[in-house]
């Protein structure tokens, strides 16, 4: 966008800059999926498919199944992360082409796409063997509809909790075993500096907070019989709600978003000492505070009862098959391949650098401890405990409504710093995300 | 003979309807037919049936001016509005004020290093949007900011401009930083054409300086000043770039702060085109009715000297 006064306007009449100002998004939305066209060959030449993802170093994964399979080529091509391709993906379907063969997908996004018609319903083409080898909790977000699914688990992030163990140590504190623990913990932490925090709460991560409602036994949207429900505005995810906003009330968390300058400020020098995290935070956490190295730990997530066992995810991605595609048997050949071979899980660990959906492979792929944390030898061990017991969660069709009511509705909350704004925030939610909901026509139960 | 020239005359208008064809192809694929087709699905809607899970999920209706209405009573919407509004009665006289003075200075008899001065102030301009907007946030954060450092280490605090009430103006900081040296380069040239016998003649009268600047530069580029104050009023109604960079960093820049923010957030976020279209043909809209009144108020100004 233009700011104050750009040279392009001078030049042409300036009739045209207005009527280009209200057309411009529109029109970006239209011109894009013509320009990016591309087909699948079929015949005595090999099958190409089209593999829409954002991994890092994926194509020396996809070289692999290209030197094993002359017949069905595979071609990758690059795509932002997010929304962005969700975005590029629902253009090319609604213009009737353009569409990738195979496409990454966040898990969130799953039911959106699948409601648009974007990715397909593969349950009839898999093999029966592949539901075995992931968690219940993130085969839930794949399968629909009872006997629906419509992508296949390429990497998770279940919740654990990373802590300065140095300022544990010196403090007299040990890794929280329950949400209670943890907030005493954070009010000794605040007590001996006033300037250092356990953690903060972020309005901008919404999926960190769905990971923490899942982990109080939540699921936001369900699906009875015919019809969608919502169910954010209830006693789990109110209780996490409430839990943060005291402590935030209290002063003994942090308020300011993550992800931010200050924010890795903060953790470079000690003033921020907790993350509650997933399992790719070294990654982030060697990236941002590199200074600190040596200095965290893992645990597991706090519990709300002592001696439970639950945690929620937060990121990863799956593997779909698009609805355009025409060689749909190929296309979830390769997913399947990409996500549940040896050969695959191994690759997508060295050189993607993920923690695999797939539990069977996963074991063998995950030997060493991530570089920032090669100090804690069980660190995948703990990981991939920690990621069998992810609970169930359903996303439902209007996710990224409900994602941006929650950091309009929270950056309120924490900037008032008040326990009850958290729980009005919720309330809020609940009602935009329903009213979003019946205003597309969905009747709900 | 009249056939002759008819013929002529026919075959030169062919010639000319070939030599516009390629502009007039390319106004209708980009604009004129996006810009149609905007205007179609703001009357559209999509509805789902039953689950709206795969293919026959959801099927387009009219919605008539549904999407204007769902638009207009959205509280949150006209909120945007009347921010955008107050960050353009900051920036543009603060704007055009500076870049009006610098411009004078720059002109006057007694400037120095005046190439030096010039390329510096228009420096600004070259940053692209995004990036002055990444690094004014690295100097607005406390925890990041030097200016917060220096504050600290004599004792005394600076206000967070990051807080809600003073949010506004550390976005139309931006874009001041940002446009001042265009505005500047552009009042400058047109100072430049000014003829000199004009500055003899005051001179000769007496005027001072500052007598020649107020009374004889600023009526001569008067329309070139409403020309930047046009260009700078659609500009902020257009602001874009520098509230949805500084939103990650704060929790007082809401996903709809500007009115171009929610589109953005309908069309991108929410995958809803629908909406988004009519808010873009409402902002489209504003933008003419602000600009051609803004013009028609200073008509008799701008165009006085060209009728004279």
């Amino acid at each position: 966008m233009p700011r104050a006064s750009s040279p392009r306007m001078s030049q042409g009449p300036s009739r045209r800059r207005f009527l280009t100002t209200g057309a411009a998004l529109t029109s970006a939305a239209l011109a894009g999926p013509a320009l990016t066209g591309c087909g699948a060959t079929s015949g005595g030449t090999p099958i190409e498919l089209t593999f829409w993802t954002w991994a890092p170093g994926i194509e020396d994964v996809v070289d692999l199944w290209n030197q094993q399979n002359p017949d069905v080529q595979v071609v990758v091509s690059r795509q932002d992360a997010g929304d962005a391709a969700v975005t590029k993906l629902l253009t090319a379907v609604r213009a009737g082409n353009g569409a990738p063969d195979v496409v990454q997908a966040e898990y969130q996004a799953i039911t959106s796409l699948a409601s648009a018609d974007a990715i397909a319903d593969i349950s009839a083409d898999l093999t029966p063997q592949t539901r075995d080898r992931f968690a219940e909790g993130i085969w839930s977000n794949v399968n629909l509809q009872g006997e629906s699914i419509y992508a296949i688990p390429q990497d998770t992030g279940p919740l654990q909790f990373y802590y300065r163990a140095d300022v544990f140590e010196e403090l007299g504190l040990s890794a929280p075993e329950t949400w209670d623990d943890y907030a005493e913990a954070a009010r000794t932490i605040n007590a001996a500096d006033p300037e250092m925090f356990l953690g903060t709460f972020s309005n901008a991560d919404p999926g960190l907070f769905v990971g923490l409602a899942q982990q109080a036994g939540a699921s936001w949207w369900q699906i009875d019989g015919e019809h969608w429900s919502v169910a954010i505005d209830e006693e789990p995810t109110q209780r996490v709600a409430r839990f943060w906003g005291e402590l935030v009330e209290e002063g003994v968390i942090d308020n300011e978003p993550m992800y931010t300058p200050q924010w890795n400020t903060a953790l470079n020098n000690g003033t921020q000492v907790g993350w509650v995290s997933a399992v790719w935070a070294p990654g982030v956490l060697s990236g941002n505070a590199g200074s600190t190295e040596g200095n965290w730990q893992m645990a597991p997530l706090p519990q709300w009862e002592a001696g439970e066992e639950a945690t929620g995810n937060w990121g990863g991605s799956s593997t779909a098959v698009t609805t355009q595609t025409r060689h749909r048997d190929a296309a979830v050949r390769f997913a399947e391949w990409l996500n549940t071979s040896t050969d695959a899980v191994q690759a997508l660990v060295t050189e993607s650098g993920v923690f695999p959906a797939d539990q069977v492979e996963s074991e063998q792929a995950l030997t060493e401890p991530p570089e920032f944390f090669s100090h804690q030898e069980d660190f995948y061990e703990l990981s991939t405990s920690n990621a069998e017991s992810v609970r169930p969660f359903t996303f439902g069709p209007n996710v990224n409504v409900t994602y941006s009511l929650f950091n309009d509705a929270f950056a309120q909350a924490t900037q008032s710093r008040s326990a009850e704004a958290f729980t009005d925030a919720i309330t809020t939610l609940q009602e935009g995300t329903v009213a979003d909901l019946e205003n597309q026509g969905y009747v709900l139960s | 003979m009249t056939t002759a020239t008819t013929s002529l005359t026919r075959r030169s208008n062919r010639f000319a309807y070939v030599l516009i064809a390629p502009a007039a192809l390319c106004f209708a694929l980009f604009l004129a037919i996006p810009i149609l087709y905007a205007i179609f699905i703001s009357f559209r809607r999509e509805i789902v049936v039953g689950l709206g899970l795969g293919e026959g999920g959801r099927t387009e209706i009219w919605a008539g001016l549904g999407n204007y209405t769902a638009v207009l009573s959205d509280p949150e919407f006209l909120a945007s509005a009347g921010r955008v509004l107050l960050y353009g009665c900051v920036l543009v006289p603060v704007m055009l004020g500076l870049a009006l003075l610098f411009a004078l200075l720059l002109d006057s008899r007694r400037a120095r290093v005046r190439s030096f001065a010039r390329i510096a102030i228009f420096l600004p301009y070259a940053v692209p949007a995004v990036i002055s907007s990444v690094l004014w946030g690295f100097l607005y954060l406390p925890g990041t900011s030097p200016f917060h450092h220096i504050a600290d280490a004599l004792g005394g605090g600076l206000p967070d401009v990051l807080s809600p009430s003073l949010v506004l103006l550390a976005i139309a900081n931006i874009g001041i930083w940002g446009g001042t040296g265009f505005n500047m380069v552009v009042l400058y040239t047109s100072l430049k054409s000014v003829p000199s016998e004009l500055y003899e003649a005051a001179t000769l009268d007496g005027c001072t300086e500052i007598q020649i600047a107020t009374r004889i530069k600023v009526p001569m580029i008067l329309p070139s000043l409403i020309m930047t104050a046009v260009f700078s009023i659609i500009a902020t109604l257009q602001v874009f770039a520098e509230p949805m960079l500084l939103r990650p960093l704060t929790n007082s820049i809401s996903t709809t702060w500007s009115p171009l923010m929610r589109i953005y957030r309908d069309a991108f976020i929410q995958n809803d085109i629908y909406i988004a279209s009519a808010g873009s043909v409402l902002v489209a809209l504003a933008t003419f009715v602000i600009s051609f009144g803004f013009l028609r108020l200073v008509r008799g100004q701008a165009f006085a000297q060209e009728e004279r």
